[in-house]
């Protein structure tokens, strides 16, 4: 047999089962199957457990912990075996990657509780508390990161950890992290996003090589990038007076570096509301800047949030998520009371920003 | 046995503390797999230096253009080799979970076997699209470890300019506050678009994402090209013994501070039993011997709030379904966009109903593929060319509830003014 020509047929290889999203039925817990559509009402008869009853009767509890949402397999199985000895063999995730063990008998629930935190999960983030960061990949896996998600997610929750299993707070509270300012992390009561300082650095070397010139000229929020010969090779330059550092030329364009040790800060936002309850849903607003990057605990963003997080605890009232809290207090008086200071890099400029400008007397002395 | 340990300084500051460690969970891998032994040292460096050190690439898997996400080291010693040589291949496979993300251990652990076979023996539950991220893979084994997840049943999902996975809250399965079936209507949406999920093609990403009511668990106004979010038309019910239990247990302040004055559109009263007025729109029920709640819905905007203090006291209508909401998205490029209302309110009870959801969805991804520029969702879009040319392609009717006020400028061309007005009372008559 012609053994070149063996070689050159392509092996077999196996078609895709293009099966899309999985049915959840067969996963879901017993009773939770039994009762879909049915359910009457639910409390929560301590922090990190949530009781529902369903019309018919029949109760589940669901027992939520906290994980590093990146997990080793060892974990997860760790998980596995106390889903199967202390639970019933189902479990679900939160959107904020915690675990949920469901289970229909409520004397498996303090046992349950015990053997996770005996393991490291800590119970909670239900109701009133401050639950798990929601974050993103960072230096672990991203390509255009400008510092760690993982990381940074570790060292709050270890200082958060007592609010987490707790529900003090005066309503619930979310956080996120985001490596970059294309924030994955997504909107949050208070989240911590990457703010760069200095303008991209090009190495114009490789561009011509690497970068399909047009997408980032087209990237540009601010057309602050145009094509250029440099050193005799096509490349790119950037108008620097008016590039406002966002880093969007950079994902297209990985010469045009943006990510500075130095230069790229940490940025703090607060009032991020997804819900409908009370006001209409909310986006977060930059209230603090030119935290440094500092690996490996970030020490400052900690505390800075921190500091946040105890003012509003201190002064807001039950039910008040941080965007009714500044609501109702406004905001030269969120800066006095948690100390920030408001710099004119917080006056918004960016299309539409006349609608966050105050157009009447409201002010409160 | 793995080879020896890299020194990790920085990420040896990551283990101690209450909270689940990651850097822990790497390093229990590292004991068996050199692959996160260098895993550790890149990151490692990476804290030291604060700069990523991966690159994109094309890796994927046979069938499929999109789903995995490709990751090259860019970390390399002056003579090109990569410095941490068994972990210069990092890819990653984005593989869809069921609705709600729920599962049973023995699939769980089978996710284990075949990552500790053929990738790092990392997993995350779950990336911000609503994926199961399996991390880290050679560009060999991501064929392989894909034709074993694929056998149980699971498939890879979105990436690069693509229709991308989506989330549904934990819903009709577990959430008194549901409005429609949550996970049967993403699955039916989803799984319409399976070929613009595997292969990309889309002028840039589009996201769906399915909230059973308007607590928006998924956060689908801030995120989604579409937000399905559930609501309901009828009125809100009320259950006299648990109104009366929540009473007993927190008082009249309570009802009146934490319900009363944070009611939005104020029509949440509480009166004396013999004020309350009853009618077609009114919920009423006593919270004790003398007093009630009282709530005209027709002023009602459905926030939720009352009825998340006074959870089973009061409940969401029976006439159910949900608003579809178009365009949410983050910064990039002209700045955050919540979704905006399309489809101020659809049943979703029926096959038939979730039929009509998928072919409105069908509808804008080809309006989205044909007019979106290159890198521009939906919502700037829509701002590029305004709603009421999107609503027109749509075939939608306008409707006051699209918009927070109607405009507050005199810079339109009103010359079709009797057209319109003629067209709608057509439509009038006609129903």
């Amino acid at each position: 047999m012609n053994q070149a020509v063996q070689a050159a047929a392509p092996a077999a290889k196996r078609k895709p089962k293009e099966t899309g999203v999985p049915d959840n039925k067969k996963y879901l817990h017993p009773t939770l199957l039994k009762n879909y559509g049915n359910w009457k009402y639910h409390d929560r008869p301590r922090p990190g457990v949530l009781h529902h009853v369903a019309h018919g009767g029949d109760e589940v509890w669901s027992v939520r912990a906290g994980t590093a949402r990146q997990m080793d397999v060892y974990t997860i199985r760790k998980l596995c075996d106390i889903a199967d000895n202390f639970a019933e063999g189902r479990v679900r995730f939160t959107i904020r990657s915690n675990i949920e063990f469901i289970v229909s008998d409520e004397k498996k629930v303090a046992p349950l509780i015990a053997e996770l935190e005996t393991s490291g999960f800590p119970v909670g983030g239900t109701g009133n508390s401050v639950t798990m960061i929601a974050h993103t990949q960072g230096w672990l896996h991203c390509d255009i990161p400008g510092t760690d998600a993982s990381g940074v997610v570790k060292s709050l929750m270890d200082e958060l950890y007592d609010e987490f299993r707790r529900e003090e707070m005066p309503n619930r509270v979310h956080l996120s992290t985001s490596c970059c300012e294309i924030n994955c992390g997504g909107q949050a009561d208070i989240a911590i996003i990457v703010q760069h300082t200095k303008p991209p650095v090009i190495n114009h070397d490789l561009v011509a090589n690497v970068c399909e010139r047009p997408t980032v000229v087209a990237r540009c929020p601010v057309a602050a990038i145009r094509p250029a010969m440099v050193n005799g090779k096509p490349s790119l330059e950037i108008d620097e007076a008016k590039c406002m550092c966002c880093g969007a030329c950079y994902p297209p364009c990985p010469p045009m570096q943006i990510n500075d040790p130095e230069y790229s800060k940490l940025a703090i936002w607060v009032g991020g509301k997804n819900s409908n309850a009370r006001g209409k849903p909310t986006f977060m607003k930059m209230v603090a800047s030119g935290l440094p990057n500092n690996a490996p605990r970030w020490p400052e963003v900690a505390d800075a949030v921190k500091n946040i997080l105890h003012v509003y605890k201190e002064d807001a009232r039950p039910w008040e998520r941080i965007a009714d809290w500044i609501d109702r207090i406004g905001w030269p008086r969120f800066f006095e009371k948690t100390g920030l200071p408001f710099t004119k890099y917080l006056i918004d400029d960016w299309r539409g920003s006349r609608a966050n400008l105050n157009a009447s007397t409201h002010i409160r002395f | 046995m793995a080879k020896k340990m890299h020194d990790t300084p920085n990420l040896d500051q990551l283990e101690p503390g209450p909270w689940p460690s990651f850097v822990t969970g790497l390093k229990d891998l590292a004991k068996d797999k050199n692959y996160v032994v260098d895993l550790l040292g890149q990151l490692e460096e990476s804290y030291k230096t604060r700069k990523g050190y991966w690159k994109g690439g094309t890796v994927g898997v046979f069938g499929y253009g999109g789903g995995v996400i490709p990751r090259f080291t860019e970390l390399k010693n002056e003579d090109g080799t990569a410095k941490f040589p068994d972990a210069a291949e990092f890819h990653t496979l984005r593989v869809m979970p069921p609705p709600g993300m729920h599962y049973d251990t023995a699939t769980l652990r089978q996710f284990c076997d075949i990552w500790e076979n053929h990738g790092s023996g990392l997993i995350a539950f779950h990336g911000q699209s609503g994926d199961i991220m399996f991390q880290g893979a050679t560009t060999d084994n991501v064929q392989k470890a894909f034709d074993e997840i694929n056998e149980m049943g699971f498939d890879l999902g979105g990436a690069g300019p693509a229709v991308r996975t989506s989330m549904s809250c934990v819903g009709a399965a577990r959430c008194e506050q549901s409005c429609y079936d949550e996970a049967q209507t993403h699955r039916a949406v989803l799984n319409t678009f399976l070929d613009d999920i595997h292969r990309p093609s889309l002028p840039y990403k589009f996201k769906f994402k399915f909230s059973g009511c308007p607590n928006d668990c998924m956060n689908s106004v801030q995120r989604a090209d579409m937000a399905v979010i559930g609501t309901w038309r009828d009125n809100i019910r009320t259950d006299e013994a648990l109104a009366k239990k929540w009473f007993v247990k927190h008082g009249m302040d309570e009802l009146v501070n934490d319900v009363v004055a944070r009611c939005p559109t104020k029509t949440f009263q509480v009166k004396e039993l013999k004020k309350i007025k009853s009618g077609e729109h009114i919920s009423s029920v006593a919270v004790n011997d003398t007093h009630g709640i009282e709530i005209n819905n027709q002023d009602c905007v459905r926030c939720m709030h009352c009825i998340n203090v006074m959870t089973g006291a009061l409940a969401t209508g029976t006439d159910k379904g949900a608003t579809v909401l178009v365009g949410g998205k983050s910064h990039l490029k002209i700045g955050g966009l919540m979704g905006t209302v399309v489809l101020p309110f659809i049943k979703l009870d029926t096959e038939e109903n979730v039929e009509k959801l998928v072919d409105f969805a069908e509808r804008t991804i080809e309006f989205f593929a044909e007019n979106a520029l290159e890198h521009e969702r939906t919502g700037e879009m829509i701002e590029r060319i305004g709603l009421a040319n999107f609503l027109d392609a749509m075939e939608v009717d306008v409707d006051p509830a699209m918009v927070s006020s109607p405009r507050m400028n005199p810079y339109v061309r009103t010359d079709g003014w009797e057209d319109e007005v003629a067209k709608i009372n057509a439509k009038k008559q006609a129903a």
